[in-house]
């Protein structure tokens, strides 16, 4: 009889972030124990102490690169893994901690610490595609637990994860939400939204906020334009695509076009 | 002299970066130190400039496990900063979101992340080898939780139905209905929980704790109340700065938290507790008493009791929403933006979370303070280890090591929060 192929090693690895992403694996409480059995769980320090050095056929990694540690560990990780897949806006975009990317970081930690001295921190907020290749980006503020498995199990097959990268408007339509802009007059960034969420906030009579980043080729400043008829300033603008992904390129682009 | 070292450079199952140093000289525990390596976010520096409404979504962002607890401190600041007063139906459902929040975060610290240490094993994942039908109810009463978090608040992390002034858009009766349900299977399956860990062995550890909480008259508290001590504290949130002042420490990128006049103290499970026992529902407190516990209790170890009760309460208290529910007339109230300055308290989990904003006349946010329960707590863990250690240093390094990492798990310490955490580097001098 043939010997039991090896489970393939997952490793889970967290930059800077809430812990929400990872957090979701432990949020799939009727899928855990079955991923648990499919893979070697070798490190994910936030469910285990137990941890085995060495390679890792799959890496899931959470948060971003603020530190030069980070910036050295993320190379060491990427060596040291088969594939690289990054979950959550921080780790594809930057996170809503790229906001310094527009500020002083010195003047930010004086605000917050009686020492900013003591603060090592990098001046810039940046997602692991800028530092190591990235096999596959899971998009999300927080990442969606049914696209999570999907990827995992995507991977444990050998294929591609089907992980839509049309709007949120789409996702509207096929809930057969009514459009909160045309209805109701209410700002939305569904639009140029990368869907992935299933359209939670116009669910909730409330626009949606971007926080799975820009769509394939988003066309903003129509949008833009869209959301000044409706009421909004250009600081509004501004804000409103600089949060969750405030450092993709998109989004980015666009929140400089309206302000400084 | 006797010489050693230990070293735990990652704390595992706690959320978020840190390590802990012991420093031993001839048997004798000289000082312990807790330092957190979670790299700084800045928070509070992005914060001004932005609108009053982007608070309670960019502060949920401080904590993947407890987004509801920064929701809710924000918004508590903020209404106050603009006068504004949310009651009856929006209130309750406050509660209830809160609920959820407490089923969810204590359920994975019980089952998950705490009970492997008084069972010897590394993680839920080995755990389960032996304890299947744990683990399994406890993913499931995790999920119950969840699940109130994702009705009512869109999804389980980072809700996005919770705005200044109430909600979005709010459930009908029947929408509510199914979780009652569910929450009835939860209480259940809750002092299940609380009978499972009470038989746990607990090390005879207690300490003479400054306790503090959040207290109010009529209910357990969640979302308001005074801020009190088992030494006298009674304050409103608006008085917290006067009392509390937060010091910086080079090996930590999270703030320490000190009574100016007393020093350390301890927020959490048990200080709500011991301070608000009697607002426990009966059978809570029935379930308490059974799990040997008392009214009060300084045993950190035994705060894993103590969190399965509180999830039993919050189960109770669920249902008890869920039953007298009548939907607002409103989502939310009207909000006029102006210049204010407003603070608030709430408790999160892991305990009291303190925010304080000023707001400029346009609605901007000039100044934000975020205190959040581990950076309370910070000078209690060194505190533990440094009381505590000292009885073990007889043991082989690595069931030494795992002590300490098991009383730091006690507090559930959320690092990401006060990061705004672990290795363990023992040294015997």
């Amino acid at each position: 009889m043939a010997a039991r192929r090896r489970k393939p090693r997952l490793g889970v690895w967290k930059f800077a972030s809430c812990d929400g992403c990872q957090l979701t694996l432990l949020d799939c409480e009727d899928e855990f124990l079955a991923v648990a059995e499919a893979l070697d769980i070798a490190y994910f320090p936030e469910a285990t102490r137990a941890a085995v050095k060495g390679r890792y056929d799959l890496s899931l990694v959470e948060g971003s690169i603020t530190t030069t540690h980070d910036a050295q560990r993320i190379q060491d990780i990427r060596r040291r893994s088969r594939a690289l897949i990054t979950i959550g806006a921080c780790a594809t975009s930057g996170g809503i901690q790229a906001l310094r990317n527009f500020a002083d970081v010195r003047e930010y930690a004086s605000i917050v610490y009686a020492r900013p001295d003591y603060i090592h921190s990098l001046a810039t907020s940046t997602p692991i595609a800028d530092h190591v290749p990235v096999d596959f980006e899971l998009r999300g503020c927080p990442i969606n637990k049914r696209q999570l498995v999907e990827v995992i199990s995507a991977f444990l097959a050998g294929r591609r994860p089907v992980t839509p990268a049309h709007s949120v408007c789409i996702e509207c339509k096929l809930k057969g939400n009514v459009c909160v802009t045309v209805a109701h007059g209410t700002p939305c960034l569904g639009p140029v939204t990368h869907a992935g969420c299933g359209a939670i906030c116009p669910s909730y009579d409330r626009g949606c906020y971007g926080c799975y980043g820009p769509m394939e080729s988003p066309n903003a400043p129509a949008l833009s334009a869209k959301l000044g008829e409706l009421g909004m300033d250009q600081r509004d603008l501004t804000r409103i695509y600089r949060t969750f992904n405030a450092g993709s390129p998109a989004f980015r682009k666009e929140s400089e076009r309206n302000g400084p | 002299m006797v010489r050693k070292t230990i070293k735990v450079n990652y704390l595992a199952r706690v959320e978020g970066e840190g390590a802990f140093k012991v420093v031993v000289r001839d048997g004798v525990v000289e000082r312990a130190e807790l330092s957190i390596f979670e790299p700084p976010r800045f928070f509070e520096a992005f914060l001004r400039g932005r609108a009053y409404s982007e608070a309670p979504d960019i502060t949920a962002r401080i904590c993947g496990i407890c987004p509801v607890a920064y929701q809710m401190s924000s918004i508590h600041a903020i209404e106050q900063a603009l006068g504004v007063q949310v009651a009856g139906p929006l209130r309750d459902l406050r509660r209830l979101l809160y609920c959820g929040e407490w089923i969810e975060s204590h359920t994975l610290h019980v089952y998950m992340l705490h009970a492997p240490d008084f069972l010897g094993y590394d993680g839920a994942i080995d755990m389960a080898r032996d304890h299947a039908d744990a683990v399994r109810r406890g993913l499931a009463l995790k999920k119950a939780g969840n699940e109130i978090l994702t009705l009512l608040g869109g999804r389980e992390i980072h809700p996005i139905n919770v705005r200044v002034g109430g909600f979005y858009r709010v459930p009908t009766r029947r929408e509510l209905q199914p979780l009652a349900e569910k929450m009835k299977w939860a209480r259940d399956a809750a002092l299940e929980t609380v009978r499972w860990v009470a038989g746990f062995d607990f090390p005879d550890y207690e300490r003479d704790y400054e306790l503090v909480a959040l207290s109010h008259p009529d209910e357990y508290p969640f979302n308001e109340g005074r801020i009190i001590s088992n030494r006298g504290l009674d304050i409103t949130a608006d008085a917290y700065h006067l009392h509390f002042e937060e010091s910086h420490v080079e090996r930590s990128t999270a703030l320490h938290s000190r009574l100016r006049e007393r020093g350390a103290y301890l927020v959490g499970p048990l200080a709500r507790f011991s301070l608000n026992f009697s607002r426990l529902s009966p059978t809570a407190q029935q379930a308490a008493r059974e799990a040997g516990l008392g009214q009060a209790c300084a045993n950190p170890y035994r705060s894993i009791i103590v969190r399965a009760v509180e999830v039993l309460y919050a189960c109770d208290e669920a249902l008890r929403i869920i039953d007298a529910y009548q939907p607002p007339d409103q989502p939310a109230v009207q909000i006029e933006p102006r210049a204010g300055v407003g603070c608030a308290a709430t408790e999160a989990p892991r305990g009291l979370l303190y925010h304080r904003y000023r707001l400029e006349d346009d609605g901007s946010i000039a100044e934000a303070r975020i205190v959040p329960p581990t950076s309370q707590n910070q000078a209690s863990i060194e505190a533990d280890l440094a009381s505590f250690v000292g009885q073990w240093l007889d043991l082989p390094d690595d069931q030494l090591r795992h002590r300490c990492e098991q009383t730091v798990r006690n507090y559930d310490p959320c690092i990401s929060c006060s990061t705004h955490f672990l290795r363990l580097e023992l040294d015997r001098g």
